[in-house]
């Protein structure tokens, strides 16, 4: 196990790695921040001070090397906006992010998981059918419109749910979240349901397919065979193995949920990760991109080895290999 | 006392190309700690037989006839919820390929306790017990400890016992054991068969084996049934078919059997293949691969006949021998 985790830390170095290269001379394609930064009346000597104090008037390979250097201290340079180290601006969005994207992953499993396996049991009857077809609405209902479609129900017309906002916060191991306030959480239920709705409906085809094929398998009918009810068998014996695709999956959408609920954060005004970057990229503050798009590949890496040590507790036959490896 | 009397059990298969007739008419019964061998190629419905005992048919086959009086109950009419409750409780089932039939994700304590309080209300330790006892039986070294594991973790021979000993776990009046051993190696197979013999003696427990093996059959097996495209074509006590077969196709699969004292000889053959299921000739099934087959048996298919005590068949023209013993 040991061995497996060196070995997958030292390949996500070289992912960095490129990944770095990538970020940096792509954005530094995009645009001189410099017009942005400074007021279009200002004298070329004022031009030229700025460009030097941001390290512009070096050759590109200069530059990148001097952000490399930094990098390697943890340093991914200052917003240019607000003055602020890029990585400590993006961590202080971050907590609002990443509890409204666990939110909606516990959603997507709660309502996609129940819905899939009871439509791969019923695959050919009308439930079955009726599930299937809800779950297409789930795939090509764009973001923006359910968030808007969701607030004009529960918050304009039902006044049940606010739609704007974090609500009440309090402070967590240091961490401002909504999630353990009853008003906070009201605030999140509806974002964290318009974020849902995609993945809760490629869960649902994911576990339908795999309940399909193991109600195939032997083992199924042997469980029936000893007599065990279809409940157990759906629940304990389809259910764990069925979970290995499902969890591989939902490890990468949550990496892309919580990279971008760009959309979802601004129908919401929820004060995200994703709202920031947006802001950035319309001020072209090219540090908190940079810093950005790296956070984004790191907690993907660190998502995928998560998802690869659940394998393990899922699938005895994947520990035996990991052992041996 | 018998345990288990199947009456004209038709089950069907609704498919696309039409109905298939895979089990058509099939009788036989079953006394208490007996032994019946059900023998046929693929396809000939044996297996299907056995999974309708069972009522686990899987769509688009359906029992549509026949009785499967199981200690006074007619299993083909009981409710849902009743026959789940006799499955793995009074009647077992043991299955083909061991390595598939045991659920890959769960450990074999998971899957033996759930067997034992999906009837009985027992707690975990008291059914935990019962597990350990019933894998001593079937001969797995320190079950203590082998509960905790895995499947992949046993070779097939111990995996098969394993569902041997769920089979075991309630004490079940009857076991149908589909083709328990063609997985396994020989050698395996043989000690296999002797310990499943032996318990079935020793509780009474009354067993169809069903197999395309007669060999294995041979030394198991009270009596007989030989099935051909979804009916019995010979039936009767095993000492009496292998020494005296009378249907030409029992005839055929002994002929295909290489034993001692037959070395240099050549194994003779049942030519063709097995029939369509979906286009069966009109007449007799087997006509098309037999020798002995005349104008009569292509129009007309034979009815089962009693031939003497316990022994019946489904031939025009049965070997002369058979008439002799009877």
């Amino acid at each position: 196990m040991l061995v497996f985790l060196l070995r997958r830390l030292a390949q996500s170095v070289f992912v960095l790695i490129a990944m770095m290269i990538v970020v940096f001379f792509g954005v530094f394609m995009i645009g001189n921040p410099v017009d942005i930064l400074i007021s279009p009346d200002a004298t070329p000597l004022e031009i030229e001070e700025t460009m030097a104090r941001f390290g512009f008037d070096q050759p590109v390979h200069v530059q990148f090397l001097k952000f490399v250097g930094n990098a390697l201290q943890g340093d991914l340079g200052r917003s240019f906006v607000h003055g602020e180290s890029a990585v400590s601006l993006i961590l202080s969005y971050m907590p609002a992010t990443l509890e409204l994207a666990l939110l909606g992953l516990i959603f997507s499993v709660a309502i996609g998981v129940p819905l899939g396996v009871y439509a791969g049991y019923k695959a050919d009857r009308w439930q079955g059918r009726t599930i299937m077809t809800g779950s297409i609405f789930g795939f090509s209902l764009p973001n923006f419109w359910v968030g808007m479609l969701l607030i004009l129900i529960f918050a304009v017309e039902l006044r049940w749910l606010p739609s704007t906002g974090r609500g009440d916060t309090v402070e967590v191991l240091g961490l401002r979240l909504s999630i353990f306030t009853a008003d906070g959480f009201q605030h999140m239920i509806l974002p964290a349901l318009t974020l849902a709705l995609y993945k809760a409906s490629l869960v649902t085809r994911l576990a339908r397919a795999g309940t399909q094929e193991a109600l195939m398998q032997d083992y199924v009918k042997f469980a029936r065979a000893k007599g065990l009810s279809e409940t157990r068998i759906l629940v304990v014996h389809v259910l764990k193995n069925i979970m290995i695709p499902i969890i591989t999956v939902l490890g990468l959408e949550l990496g892309s949920m919580i990279a971008f609920a760009v959309v979802t954060e601004t129908v919401f005004a929820w004060p995200g990760m994703g709202k920031l970057l947006i802001d950035s990229i319309l001020t072209l503050d090219r540090p908190v991109i940079v810093a950005y798009l790296m956070l984004t590949v790191i907690i993907f890496i660190v998502i995928n080895l998560i998802v690869d040590v659940v394998y393990t507790l899922l699938d005895p036959r994947v520990r035996v290999k990991g052992d041996a490896a | 006392m018998t345990v288990l009397d199947v009456r004209d059990l038709q089950t069907h298969f609704f498919t696309d190309t039409g109905v298939v007739k895979a089990v058509d008419g099939v009788s036989f019964s079953l006394g208490e700690g007996e032994v019946l061998g059900l023998v046929g190629e693929s396809g000939s419905g044996k297996s299907v037989t056995g999974f309708s005992i069972l009522r686990l048919v899987d769509p688009p086959g359906r029992v549509v006839g026949g009785q499967i009086n199981f200690r006074g109950q007619d299993l083909a009419t009981l409710s849902a919820r009743d026959m789940r409750s006799l499955r793995g409780n009074r009647i077992a089932m043991i299955f083909q390929d061991p390595m598939m039939t045991l659920n890959p994700v769960l450990r074999i304590e998971t899957q033996m306790v759930e067997a034992v309080r999906a009837h009985d209300r027992v707690s975990h330790a008291a059914a935990r017990d019962r597990a350990i006892q019933a894998l001593s039986k079937v001969g797995i070294p320190s079950p203590e400890e082998r509960l905790a594991a895995y499947p992949h973790q046993f070779s097939g021979g111990m995996r098969q016992r394993v569902a041997i000993a769920i089979a075991l776990l309630n004490g079940p009046d009857l076991i149908v054991a589909d083709e328990p051993t063609t997985a396994l190696d020989v050698t395996i197979q043989s000690q296999i068969l002797a310990e499943v013999q032996e318990l079935a003696r020793d509780t009474g427990t009354a067993l169809i084996w069903i197999t395309h093996d007669l060999a294995v059959v041979a030394g198991l097996a009270d009596k007989i049934c030989v099935m051909y495209a979804g009916r019995i074509v010979e039936t009767g006590p095993t000492d009496a078919v292998l020494t005296a077969p009378g249907h030409p196709y029992t005839e055929g699969l002994l002929g295909s059997i290489p034993g001692h004292g037959r070395r240099g000889e050549r194994l003779t053959q049942i030519p063709g293949m097995a029939p369509n299921m979906a286009r069966l000739p009109l007449g007799c099934a087997f006509a098309p691969r037999c020798a002995r087959a005349s104008d009569i048996c292509r129009t007309a298919a034979p009815e089962i006949t009693d031939i003497g005590p316990g022994r019946a068949l489904r031939c025009y023209h049965p070997a002369p021998m058979a008439e002799g013993v009877a």
